[in-house]
């Protein structure tokens, strides 16, 4: 279990810790009639964790599917490190450097923990079609070094003992895990987390807090997070953006956003009459 | 092989020198493995000697001295390992100390043992020693081996092991003589010093430290290894807590003497599957280990299709009947070896390929007594499994099994060099070259317990039977009386009713009472997955435990137990008249067990008194609430109503034959 994570050079080319990585301005998206998002702004910056939170059907899980280019917002813009999103394929948005897990775990339940792991190596994956039927060779040769950065990847998220196992056959808690570990292999700038905690127990909320940090601390890894649980996000978050409705109603610390009347309300309803 | 003339030389007394000699004449031999990435990674004995050299000269570097005692936290690591020695190289002692210990068990020994250095394996160790540092003054520097998220600690105190060796390396280019001033600094190191400090688990208590010296170790081990014929062709997997004597011995002190490989696993749950890699052939486990994976197979076959289980009940019933006299090298016939020899083929090999005992040269079990038809189960497949009696304060042996001789019920002869008398109160006392030098700034523990002759108190009763094997009966405190002044060896009782898979652990009651009385605690693997088969629904343990068809399943267990002690004169007495299914599962966290997982009796009796109180006032029912402690430290609570039944006794009847405990 010794540890081989090096602390690396921050990821992502020529942004400087703290500075913004990506920029979301005066965003709106609807479906139809529906206005899941409207007129929102913020940023994320390099090296943090952020959260995103809001009582259910605030448009938190739009908003990040937003961030990762899986939907194109109608109107404002998008700023991925510095440059103007246009509409992508879901292929070119996967190869944009952003990793994210799911609300409702999306891994292959046939497939062992070690391959689903390798599914996340597959952008980065070079050898010609052909090679890689061979495997042999330089495919091979490439196999290995994969396997190496998983191998690191298993090692970090203590789950060598799963290796082999079916993830049908996990508990839940560890099949989040898991799903982290793939998001992690991608070596993303950036990574998205839809409520990783959620459906947990006590002790699976606290490794995995563990994890989140050590990630963004070991790698160097920014952090967007969506999650239900207060406590989690008040002590794992830099900073906290609150939605309500589709709308933006409070942005700051988490002590600040705490404090905040609207958050308050939002949350917990304001008397009518 | 008994075993090259260099291991025999008596020359080298202490584990550095022991470790220069490995280094040249093993120079090429694995020395150790640690499972890492996925593949396991190796170390000769003269990388070994490269790696503890640089990491011994980097902590004289940083003021380790002759006499400094270095605690050493964490699960079985080959840096942790390495530390050990090279503390010795310099006159120092380590103090292994129980890697899962919460920081204030921990608190207590580390004080106890003046300890100025601390080398551990992560951060979670690190934090817990920083979080009572303020309490540990004389502690000033920790190593550690894992840097996983240590990076923005402060690091004045704080090394990397890694660091700790490039010091030593730059020492070593700069200056050199430095090696041959390490070596010489070894010369001078002597038998008779202080090799290491183990912290007994203290079933009562504080634990006290037991001062073992190099002789001691060097010799039990050589002993041991020569009683075995080990030589530096064994592989042995390191598991056991490195606190305690069994592991320092087996991964220490006989794989120095012998120059034999000691496995590191990947992590404590992969263990299993580590195993059947390596296929260790020299392998020690206390009987729980055995118990678990006999339950996993039998479990597992309950689920497997209708061939594989009549080939399997089949040639097991072969196994029982002639795999123990072939092993043991008696007289069996033609057929019955060939037919011994197809099951070999088509079920014990690829059994024990399962288990990673297909090279098991020759397997251990103590600490307790291990199930008959457990131990049998084993031997029957053709493995050497054997019984030895140890303790920390002998340096781990004092009897063992003999090839050849092995009896179920005994735990064998003396081993060599040990001398066993029986005290008049029936305790068992010895004499050794493994003999503890004393209880670390404990004059009066260690002056009760070791005679000025040098015979060592076992504190457990036993007798030596008409064979000269040692048969030891229980606790010599806990064996008790009951009102009627009949017999009651509590342990004697749990262990037969813990020979059932499908408990898992019992806590017996009766001195100077009315009668015997049980808790008990189900085996939730094999217990869970009778409930899957029967389609018996439940969320928790404690609702399993509380349904009434596994209260009969349990009453059936008790009645068989009941049947066979009235079989034994000495026992009948001390028949189960009631018993109760415990709510919760007994944790060492909770203070229940010991952290080698010993029942604690006397601490158990305290915290269910009302539950013992309802055992003997004949209610039916009975109402608890029991506070708990999760894995941080938070406490939590759990009630509930527990049942209690009332069972059948049986006239004392001689010569009855005892039926199968299955």
């Amino acid at each position: 279990m010794n540890a081989h994570v090096q602390p690396q050079p921050v990821p992502g080319s020529g942004i400087a810790r703290g500075d913004v990585l990506l920029q979301v301005d005066n965003v709106s998206l609807s479906f139809g009639g529906v206005k899941a998002i409207t007129n929102i702004s913020f940023d994320i910056r390099k090296g943090e964790i952020r959260a995103i939170i809001g009582p259910n059907g605030a448009g938190k899980t739009s908003m990040l599917n937003v961030i990762n280019g899986f939907y194109h917002p109608q109107e404002g813009t998008i700023t991925w490190r510095g440059e103007k999103r246009r509409k992508m394929k879901p292929y070119e948005a996967a190869s944009q450097g952003i990793a994210r897990t799911f609300q409702n775990v999306a891994l292959f339940r046939g497939m062992t923990t070690l391959d689903n792991i390798m599914t996340g190596r597959g952008l980065k994956m070079k050898k010609s079609f052909f090679w890689q039927c061979l495997h042999w060779g330089p495919a091979l040769t490439e196999e290995i070094e994969h396997r190496r950065r998983v191998e690191e990847i298993i090692d970090f998220l203590e789950i060598q003992a799963i290796r082999k196992t079916p993830v049908g056959r996990l508990p839940y808690g560890l099949q989040k895990r898991v799903e982290l570990a793939r998001a992690l292999a991608m070596e993303p700038d950036l990574l998205l987390l839809d409520e990783p905690m959620a459906g947990m127990n006590l002790e699976e909320k606290e490794d995995m807090s563990r994890f989140i940090l050590d990630v963004n601390q070991q790698f160097g890894t920014t952090i967007a997070l969506i999650e239900h649980d207060m406590g989690v996000v008040m002590d794992l978050s830099d900073r906290v953006v609150v939605l309500d409705y589709g709308r933006k109603i409070a942005d700051g610390p988490p002590e600040e956003v705490q404090a905040n009347q609207d958050v308050i309300d939002a949350y917990l309803g304001v008397p009518h009459g | 092989m008994a075993g090259s003339p260099v291991v025999e030389r008596l020359d080298e007394d202490t584990f550095p020198k022991i470790l220069l000699r490995n280094a040249r004449v093993f120079a090429d031999r694995p020395s150790i493995r640690e499972k890492d990435l996925g593949i396991w990674q190796t170390w000769t004995w003269a990388e070994v000697l490269d790696e503890i050299r640089a990491f011994s000269i980097g902590l004289k570097q940083s003021g380790f001295k002759s006499g400094d005692k270095i605690a050493i936290v964490g699960a079985n690591r080959p840096r942790l390992y390495w530390t050990m020695v090279a503390a010795q190289a310099l006159g120092g002692v380590p103090v292994p100390v129980y890697a899962d210990s919460v920081a204030e068990e921990m608190v207590y020994v580390l004080q106890h043992a003046e300890v100025r250095f601390a080398a551990v394996e992560d951060q979670e160790q690190v934090d817990k020693l920083l979080s009572i540092a303020d309490r540990l003054p004389l502690l000033e520097h920790i190593v550690y081996d894992d840097t996983r998220g240590l990076r923005d600690y402060d690091h004045t105190r704080l090394h990397s092991f890694e660091g700790i060796q490039d010091e030593g390396r730059k020492a070593v280019a700069a200056d050199s003589g430095a090696i041959k001033a390490w070596e010489a600094g070894i010369a001078e190191t002597k038998g008779s010093d202080l090799a290491v400090m183990l912290y007994t688990s203290g079933t009562t208590g504080q634990p006290k430290g037991v001062m073992l010296s190099f002789d001691n170790l060097v010799i039990s081990a050589r002993n041991g290894n020569t009683f075995d014929k080990l030589d530096e062709h064994e592989e042995i997997i390191a598991y056991l807590p490195m606190a305690w004597i069994g592991d320092h011995v087996f991964s220490l002190a006989q794989a120095y003497t012998a120059g034999y490989c000691v496995n590191c696993p990947e992590s404590v749950e992969t263990v299993l599957s580590d195993r059947r890699e390596i296929a260790p052939t020299y392998f020690f486990a206390p009987p729980r280990v055995f118990e678990g994976l006999l339950t996993h197979i039998m479990v597992r076959m309950e689920d497997a299709g209708k061939l594989k289980r009549k080939l399997f009940d089949y040639f097991l019933d072969v196994a029982r009947e002639v795999g123990e006299p072939i092993l043991n090298g008696e007289q069996v016939s033609f057929g019955d070896r060939l037919k011994y020899r197809l099951g070999e083929l088509l079920v014990y090999g690829p059994l024990k390929n399962q288990m990673g005992f297909n090279r098991l040269k020759v397997g251990y079990t103590a600490g307790e007594a291990i199930g008959p038809e457990i131990f049998r189960f084993y031997r029957a497949l053709g493995l050497n499994l054997k019984q030895l009696y140890g303790q920390t304060e002998a340096s781990v042996y004092i009897t063992m099994q003999p090839d050849g001789q092995i009896f179920g019920d005994t735990v064998g002869t003396p081993a060599p060099d040990v001398e066993i008398k029986i005290a008049d109160s029936g305790e068992v006392l010895y004499r050794s070259p493994g003999v503890f030098v004393g209880y670390y700034k404990n004059e009066e523990a260690t002056s009760s317990t070791k005679t000025a002759e040098g015979w060592v108190h076992t504190g457990d009763a036993g007798f030596i039977d008409d064979r000269g094997h040692l048969k030891i009966i229980d606790r010599a405190k806990d064996v008790g009386k009951l009102q009627s002044g009949s017999l009651f060896a509590p342990k004697y009782i749990e262990n037969k009713l813990k020979f059932f898979p499908n408990v898992k652990e019992v806590v017996a009651f009766g001195d100077g009472r009315e009668f015997s009385g049980v808790f008990v605690n189900i085996d939730l693997t094999a217990v869970g997955s009778w409930a899957e088969r029967n389609n018996v629904n439940y969320a928790s343990y404690q609702e399993l435990a509380a349904h009434p068809q596994v209260y009969k399943m349990i009453e059936e267990h008790v009645d068989q137990v009941n049947r066979d002690l009235a079989s034994e004169p000495m026992m009948a007495g001390a028949q189960i008249k009631r018993f109760l299914i415990l709510h919760k599962e007994l944790d060492a966290d909770d203070g229940e067990l010991t952290r080698t997982q010993k029942v604690r009796r006397s601490f158990i009796a305290e915290r269910y008194a009302p539950l013992i109180e309802a055992l003997y006032d004949g209610s039916k029912t009975c109402h608890v609430r029991t506070e708990v402690t999760f894995e941080d430290g938070r406490k939590g609570a759990i009630e509930a109503n527990i049942q209690i039944r009332d069972m059948k006794t049986y006239e004392p009847v001689g010569g009855i034959t005892r039926e199968a405990a299955e």
